[in-house]
């Protein structure tokens, strides 16, 4: 199996919707709380370490230059416009 | 305690005035040292063993030994003590605050002869190790005899001695370092040992008390007690408990070391109620590294002088027991001249991946209980509050993944399979326990292997071994004994009285070892399994057998 980048939320507008709607009144460390225990629950769902690699290293793309070395933030901003 | 197993006496050659010649001499004469020095005694090797000081380990220091060390020790003649005076555990139990989170058991199979784990002090286990040295009459272990200088040639390693008498030089034709952490022989040696020093400190108190926790290892990650850090129970021998407090970078360990203060620590978890006494109090630091190399030439570095893990995983002891254990027949056999210097390579390739799969599990055990930044530290709480509704989260939970023997998968000794085989074990790995029963009775099959190559042939109901199995397939470089197990209801009797024969009494060896009719397995002195066959193979065994005990090539001709 490999990550999946297609299209394949069956309501992307509602999963969004969901997911800004769950971090509803939280703190900054409790939103992040949130993602982390959000991660490790899909995590577990997708179950495949290699298909989890392949979101990690996705996830990473692009904020990390080629050698792995996080860019500063100027850069990322550059690279984005 | 003896104190006479400790005392210091004169070395012989400042009596003699002459220059000592040995075969083996062992430094430090802790837990693997002494291992160290039995095994080779146990072999027939005359052992020098040195130690600096004159006393057993203060405090309790290492205190969990898991099943493969108590089945080294059986090997080496005193695992029966040591597992008689400790105290056996096999549950364990993980805290979040005051609730708990999970627990867990480390050997839900029964048939094995050895628990998963004993807890017993160390300065108990060098005490046993101490007199079993003595019995073997082979070692002369000599207390307060501190090296001071090692020059290791070509021929010989050549090192000077001081004692309160003197100072002396001895020759030894291979140096065994078992020297601890600071490893003085290392340093001598100009070796470097490189890895990563965690910024936490803990706190370790060895405590007496009468308490009724039962016995097991509970873990707690926050507890009202101790906010904010870990910390861990656990009992010895003689009602002695073990309590690690975990106090972060930032404590002073001079004022953390102080009674009154640990008292009060210790009092904030037992409840006023309780009374107790405190036998030892250490604050320390630990390290994840090891030496690029653990031979060097004519010396080998074990245990901490050649790995150091941090406690979470009771790595340290047992895997230093199990180089002890990884070396000894090697020089054994490279001292007798029946194999070549390429054995004692396999030392290296064999238990430098042993040590890098410590590494890896004790660095995993710290990052998961001292998190490094902000965000490890998020992910280690959100995994800890599933685990309490999400049976998932516990197995991301780390406090410590327990000590298991290293398989030397893709050793240079061993031979890959060339049948199809399932089951726990494979090549490299450690003999699995399975109970027997032989023409004398009830027998454990980790009794009948090791100290020797053992070839286990496999009868089930109906195949007689080979008569080649049965004459025997030694020649003067090696010999192999040939132990035939069959299943319940086959006539043993058939098979010669001069070959040990078992009955699979519960089906286990069928089972755990994938056993069919026919089926040939190999094992090393160690006790590791070094090839197995379908069915008997004599080409086949005879070159597992050269190339697991690197026999000489004219050896190797004439089989």
């Amino acid at each position: 199996m490999t990550l999946i980048t297609e299209p394949h939320l069956a309501r992307p507008d509602d999963f969004y919707a969901a997911l800004l709607h769950a971090h509803r009144d939280l703190t900054e460390e409790q939103s992040q709380l949130l993602n982390a225990r959000l991660i490790l629950l899909l995590a577990n769902h997708v179950g495949d370490l290699d298909v989890l690699r392949e979101a990690l290293a996705a996830a990473r793309a692009n904020i990390v230059d080629q050698e792995g070395q996080p860019r500063s933030t100027d850069s990322g901003a550059r690279e984005q416009t | 305690m003896n104190s006479q197993l400790f005392a210091y006496r004169k070395a012989a050659e400042l009596v003699s005035g002459k220059a000592g010649r040995y075969r083996v001499a062992v430094v430090g004469a802790g837990p693997v040292g002494l291992c160290a020095a039995i095994d080779l005694a146990q072999y027939g090797v005359d052992v020098l063993l040195l130690d600096e000081d004159d006393k057993a380990s203060e405090g309790s220091r290492a205190i969990c030994f898991s099943q493969r060390t108590l089945e080294i020790l059986d090997r080496l003649g005193c695992g029966e003590r040591v597992a008689r005076k400790g105290v056996v555990w096999k549950h364990g139990k993980v805290f979040l605050r005051d609730r708990l989170l999970y627990q867990f058991d480390l050997q839900p199979e029964a048939g094995h002869k050895r628990p998963a784990f004993i807890n017993l002090q160390q300065y108990y286990l060098e005490q046993f190790l101490v007199e079993r040295a003595m019995e073997t009459q082979r070692i002369d272990l000599r207390w307060r005899n501190r090296v001071i200088s090692v020059a290791s040639g070509t021929g010989n390693v050549a090192l000077t001695i001081r004692t309160p008498d003197g100072d002396y030089a001895i020759e030894c034709d291979y140096l065994v370092a078992a020297d601890g952490a600071r490893s003085p022989i290392r340093s001598m040696l100009g070796l470097e040992v490189t890895g990563q020093v965690f910024r936490d400190r803990f706190l370790i108190a060895d405590v007496r008390m009468e308490a009724d926790f039962p016995t097991e290892r509970w873990f707690w990650f926050d507890p009202p007690f101790h906010p904010n850090q870990s910390v861990l129970l656990h009992r010895q021998a003689d009602n002695v408990w073990r309590i690690d407090f975990q106090l972060g970078w930032d404590a002073d360990p001079e004022i953390e070391r102080q009674p009154d203060r640990v008292i009060s620590r210790i009092r904030a978890m037992l409840g006023e109620a309780s009374p107790f006494t405190l036998e030892w109090v250490s604050v320390y630091t630990f390290r994840c590294q090891r030496m690029e190399r653990f031979r060097h030439g004519r010396v080998f570095f074990l245990g901490d002088a050649a790995h150091q893990v941090s406690p979470f995983g009771a790595r340290g002891a047992n895997s230093g027991i199990q180089d002890a254990d990884n070396l000894g027949w090697k020089l054994a056999r490279v001292l007798e001249g029946t194999a070549t210097d390429r054995l004692l390579d396999s030392y290296d390739s064999e238990r430098i991946p042993a040590a890098d799969e410590n590494i890896l599990n004790s660095t995993r055990s710290t990052d998961f209980i001292t998190p490094k930044s902000k965000i490890s530290r998020t992910f280690r709480d959100a995994a800890l509050q599933l685990a309490h509704t999400h049976p998932f989260a516990r197995g991301l939970v780390n406090s410590g993944r327990l000590s298991v023997p290293h398989a030397y998968g893709g050793s240079p000794l061993d031979s890959p399979d060339h049948d199809t085989f399932n089951g726990k074990i494979s090549p490299g790995a450690a003999c699995i326990d399975v109970p027997l029963a032989g023409r004398a009775g009830p027998a454990w099959l980790i009794d009948q292997i090791g100290n020797r190559f053992v070839c286990i042939y496999y009868a089930g109901s109906n195949r007689p071994p080979p008569e080649p199995l049965i004459e025997g397939l030694g020649d003067e470089a090696v010999s192999i004994e040939t132990i035939v197990i069959g299943t319940v209801g086959w006539p043993m009797t058939t098979i010669p009285e001069h070959v040990p024969t078992f009955i699979d009494t519960h089906g286990l060896f069928a089972q755990r070892y994938d056993a069919t009719p026919g089926c040939v397995y190999l094992f090393r002195p160690d006790q590791h399994l070094s090839a197995r066959w379908r069915t008997l193979d004599l080409i086949a065994l005879r070159s597992a057998l050269s190339r697991a005990a690197c026999l000489h090539a004219p050896a190797l001709a004439a089989s």
